[in-house]
């Protein structure tokens, strides 16, 4: 029988601000216990919370980015549970009326393009964190994250399997970034997502009752997390069970998700709205100047390089992960070959990606600056280099060796394209290898790649492989 | 000295007859004397009492001082001070200290003001008696077996039986108010949004607002210019530009149009209370004010709508009294669960609880909307009475409690005859209106009672200067508990 596999995805992204979401204590990661924790965090006695402005700007960015409808009046309420990272017993967040309601993101799929429609998104505050480790039957208390600013972005039920929730998941994490208002640091937490996951008999129109799988933290694990969970449900369904409704946490060492609690354990988290707020209203200034300080979006990005530099959806979607390496890429395009294009996404997104990664560099301080692709890309055109020695020269270049051109003068790289000096290595490799020219007069074409292979190798590649087959051929048919 | 009002205060410390030294020994005198039996205070350190006067007599000797120079204030103990602890009136922080000040506490600093002490209160300002004080109840200075109001009571005993000469409280549904009518002073509830909650521990946040308590409209005047002003640190502070409160202290009352609202006229009223009221607004028609009939219709839905909002906010506000940072913490408990059961059980009593509970039932799922939202909706009802009403008339008048001081232990049985005893106060902080009480008068058993003076938002100068006027004329509030003889 066949199963489709229907997930929603909700993700905290931590808002970029130099302060909390009601406090003015700093935000900044990785500081000693307890030292970025004010008054206003540790939720001391007669304390208010103050609405961080910066916060609200960057939820506004978020919502235009995405087409969504800005709640020009919205309200923040109170989430009443017990925690002790939870200093006030109640985390301030948005209920019934979000900052931004609806919207949508494009995603690239092998398939096609998809549209994945957004319910809304909220601000509200972070929690601390528990330590239960170092401490001895007793938990540490860690508060300098209590009041981080998030976004909760929340999807309709739209992504069909793991492939689809993970490449939301990038698309979301890479406009985030692209617009300025999340670092992405997934490793820091500031990216996480849950997944709403249900199964349901293909062509079914209702939805099968879901788990969701709280706190993924990787792309990997989400994808693996997913595909486990589906996997699950559908096993039970098979076995004639039915799905109860709960949370799941992901154990990534055992690759399984399992039951964290039940619907009927659900907190009743008594929302109300929280009169130390005023509702937040969103003025025609605010919202114009939000608008005003967004770049142009991936997705206008995306297009343009498809459209006016000739790169496939699937490059373009590559190229437009981050803002940075767009840029990156249209400036080395400028003034480069136009055939050459294509190609130079393709070193982008390979050779010099795996570079960057290697190192842990943003493009932004890549050692092979834009301009130096261009005259890679110049030099493939005018038949200097092959296509095979451009990793070469891109490595130099990054170790340091030089711009292009050094490299490839100190390497001495040329490509051999004089017909005289080619000449003279085929009859030497024509005359070392008597059994593969009387393979090829007997009939078989294989042996001729051979001698071509024993041609570049002579030449350490760098002869011009058209001239090389050109030649070779004309040689053996004397 | 101790009878003094803050203007006669001010004029012998300018011209050196008394330092804010002696000034300060004198009160801290008849605390030591009196308070054993009142009990309005639950912290007074003679050290930084001494300390900060002799700071303000330094500064008036370099010729510095704000307008509250070396005048000693008693604050309630719901503001948070460094210097002293603040407890609120609660195990659960009974030896709590603040590593800040409260902005109330900041302004009078910087009037230059001396920090008298910390005064008694209903625990987390819930009460009506000032009887669920963990620090024990505060006796009325008029008799001594009867109840103060609450849950400033601590604030009105203290300006009452002279031991202060002026205090600050907070009203939520009647706090500064009816405990300033019970106890014979004066009390003022701001419209809410002028004082600063920053650092005042929250009962009720949508009602909550401090206030001043003294023994005249005019000393209230001086102390509103220094406790209201915007303040970032809280979102509700309103930016307005300052005024002064006594400007129009000297205002004639001719065509003043004073709205009575037949609902505070009714059977629950003693007729001692009706009598002196009564007199009260006779004066003021005499005095050129014409009376008009108001009608504020819902008001008797007031006491239950302030019931299920009031207890909703204090249940979500008290959360952070959980024993993991500060506060009480329960000595022995088997896991986290049972620390919050025992740490909470044993922090706060059982008007607290009582509160806790019902506010954490009306916010739950399936009772939010048939409690909580409807009662939002009947309060925008009662709000939208009063703005008819003040298209009618200029202020309202009437009595500020329904009874005079009643016996200590005479409703602490009995919760909805206490509550009962805020059915006039609770409208106003509802609709975010300021409400004043002075005293007009004694009933047959020689208690004070209370004229309630209600107007419309930021009405303050306007109702102070009509029991200014009222004040020159009369001498109820200059009367002192027999009690507690000077």
């Amino acid at each position: 029988m066949a199963w489709e596999i229907v997930v929603g995805v909700e993700t905290h992204a931590q808002l970029r601000t130099r302060s909390k979401m009601f406090s003015g204590a700093s935000t900044a990661f990785g500081a000693a216990p307890n030292t970025q924790a004010c008054a206003v965090d540790i939720a001391l006695p007669g304390v208010l919370p103050v609405v961080n402005s910066a916060a609200v700007a960057h939820a506004l960015r978020f919502g235009l980015a995405v087409g969504a409808a800005i709640n020009r009046r919205s309200v923040f309420a109170r989430k009443n549970y017990f925690y002790p990272d939870l200093p006030k017993g109640y985390q301030i967040s948005q209920y019934e009326i979000p900052i931004v309601a609806g919207g949508a993101l494009k995603i690239v799929l092998p398939t096609g393009e998809k549209t994945v429609r957004l319910t809304r998104a909220h601000l509200e505050e972070d929690a601390g964190k528990s330590l239960h480790e170092d401490f001895q039957g007793m938990t540490g208390i860690d508060l300098n994250r209590a009041g981080t600013p998030l976004l909760e972005i929340v999807t309709e039920p739209d992504l069909r399997g793991a492939k689809e929730a993970v490449a939301y998941a990038r698309t979301l994490h890479a406009l985030l970034r692209w617009i300025g208002v999340c670092d992405g640091n997934m490793q820091e937490g500031s990216f996480r997502c849950d997944a709403n996951v249900s199964v349901r008999k293909a062509g079914d129109d209702q939805l099968g009752t879901r788990c969701e799988i709280k706190n993924l933290n990787s792309f990997l694990f989400m994808e693996q997390a997913i595909e486990f969970e589906a996997r699950r449900q559908i096993e039970v369904l098979e076995g004639g069970g039915r799905i109860a409704q709960e949370t799941r946490l992901y154990d990534a060492d055992r690759g399984e998700t399992r039951s964290m609690r039940s619907k009927e354990d659900a907190h009743d988290y008594r929302y109300f709205p929280d009169p130390d707020l005023l509702p937040l209203v969103i003025s025609d200034e605010m919202l114009a100047q939000a608008r005003a300080s967004l770049p142009e979006l991936p997705e206008a990005r995306r297009g343009k390089l498809v459209a006016s530099y000739g790169l496939s959806p699937v490059q373009a979607d590559l190229l437009t992960q981050s803002i940075e390496t767009s840029s990156y890429a249209i400036a080395a395009f400028e003034g480069a070959p136009q055939a050459r294009w294509p190609d130079m996404a393709n070193w982008i997104c390979g050779p010099l990606s795996a570079k960057l990664n290697e190192s842990n560099l943003d493009i932004g301080a890549s050692r092979v600056a834009a301009a130096e692709l261009r005259r890679l890309a110049q030099k493939v055109e005018d038949g200097t280099l092959s296509g095979k020695m451009v990793k070469e020269v891109l490595d130099a270049v990054w170790a340091g060796e030089g711009g292009v051109d050094e490299v490839i003068g100190k390497r001495g790289l040329q490509q051999i394209s004089d017909a005289g000096a080619i000449g003279e290595i085929v009859d030497e490799v024509l005359a070392n290898n008597a059994k593969q020219v009387e393979d090829y007069r007997g009939g078989k074409d294989k042996a001729f790649n051979s001698l071509v292979g024993q041609v570049m190798k002579a030449t350490q590649g760098r002869a011009n492989p058209a001239q090389v087959n050109e030649i070779l051929k004309a040689k053996l048919l004397r | 000295m101790l009878d003094s009002g803050l203007s006669e205060l001010q004029a012998a410390l300018a011209a050196k007859k008394i330092s804010s030294v002696e000034l300060t020994r004198l009160f801290l005198e008849r605390i030591g004397r009196l308070d054993g039996r009142l009990n309005a205070f639950i912290t007074v350190d003679e050290g930084v009492s001494l300390a900060q006067a002799r700071a303000a007599d330094e500064a008036r000797a370099r010729g510095e001082g704000g307008p509250l120079a070396g005048i000693p204030v008693a604050h309630k103990d719901i503001y948070c001070t460094r210097a002293l602890r603040t407890t609120c009136g609660s195990r659960m922080l009974e030896n709590y200290t603040s590593p800040y000040d409260a902005h109330v506490i900041e302004q009078f600093e910087r009037a230059g003001a001396v920090l008298l002490g910390k005064t008694n209160m209903d625990e987390f300002a819930m009460g009506s008696s000032n009887e669920t004080s963990h620090f024990g109840p505060v006796r009325n200075p008029w008799n001594s077996g009867l109840v103060p109001g609450g849950s400033s009571g601590g604030s009105a005993v203290a300006v009452a039986a002279r031991m202060a000469p002026v205090a600050t409280g907070t009203d939520t549904g009647g706090s500064i108010r009816q405990p300033a009518a019970l106890t014979g002073v004066c009390g003022l509830k701001p419209t809410y949004g002028l004082v600063s909650r920053y650092g005042m521990v929250a009962f009720a946040s949508s009602l909550d607002q401090g206030g001043p308590m003294a023994k005249s409209a005019a000393d209230l005047a001086l102390l509103m210019n220094v406790m209201v002003g915007h303040d970032a640190r809280d979102s509700t502070s309103l930016p307005r530009p300052k005024e002064d409160y006594a400007r129009a202290l000297e205002l004639p009352l001719a065509g003043l149009r004073i709205g009575l609202p037949k609902e505070y006229f009714g059977k629950g009223v003693e007729p001692g209370v009706r009598q002196c009221v009564r007199a009260a607004i006779d004066w003021y028609e005499r005095r050129g004010a014409r009376t008009v009939p108001v009608e504020l219709p819902h008001a008797a839905l007031a006491v239950p709508v302030y019931y299920v909002l009031a207890p909703a906010e204090a249940s979500s506000n008290l959360s952070r009294f959980d024993g993991v940072r500060y506060g009480h913490r329960a000595a022995q408990y088997e896991d986290l669960n049972d620390m919050y059961c025992r740490t909470r059980a044993e922090g706060f009593g059982a008007e607290v609880q009582r509160r806790i509970l019902v506010g954490t039932y009306v916010l739950s799922h399936g009772y939010y909307d048939a409690y909580y939202l409807k009662a939002q909706k009947v309060r925008r009802l009662i709000a939208r009475d009063f703005a008819a009403a003040f298209r009618l008339c200029d202020l309202i008048m009437g009595p500020t409690s329904p009874g005079t001081a009643f016996p200590l232990g005479a409703k602490t049985d009995d919760p909805v005859q206490m509550y009962l005893n805020d059915i006039f106060t609770i409208p106003a902080p509802l609709a975010g209106l300021p409400g004043l009480s002075i005293p007009c008068g004694f009933d047959a058993r020689g208690l004070p009672v209370g004229l309630q003076i209600m107007g419309d938002h930021f009405a303050e100068a306007r109702m102070l200067g009509a029991a200014h006027q009222y004040q020159r004329d009369t001498d109820w509030h200059r009367r002192a508990p027999k009690e507690t003889p000077l």
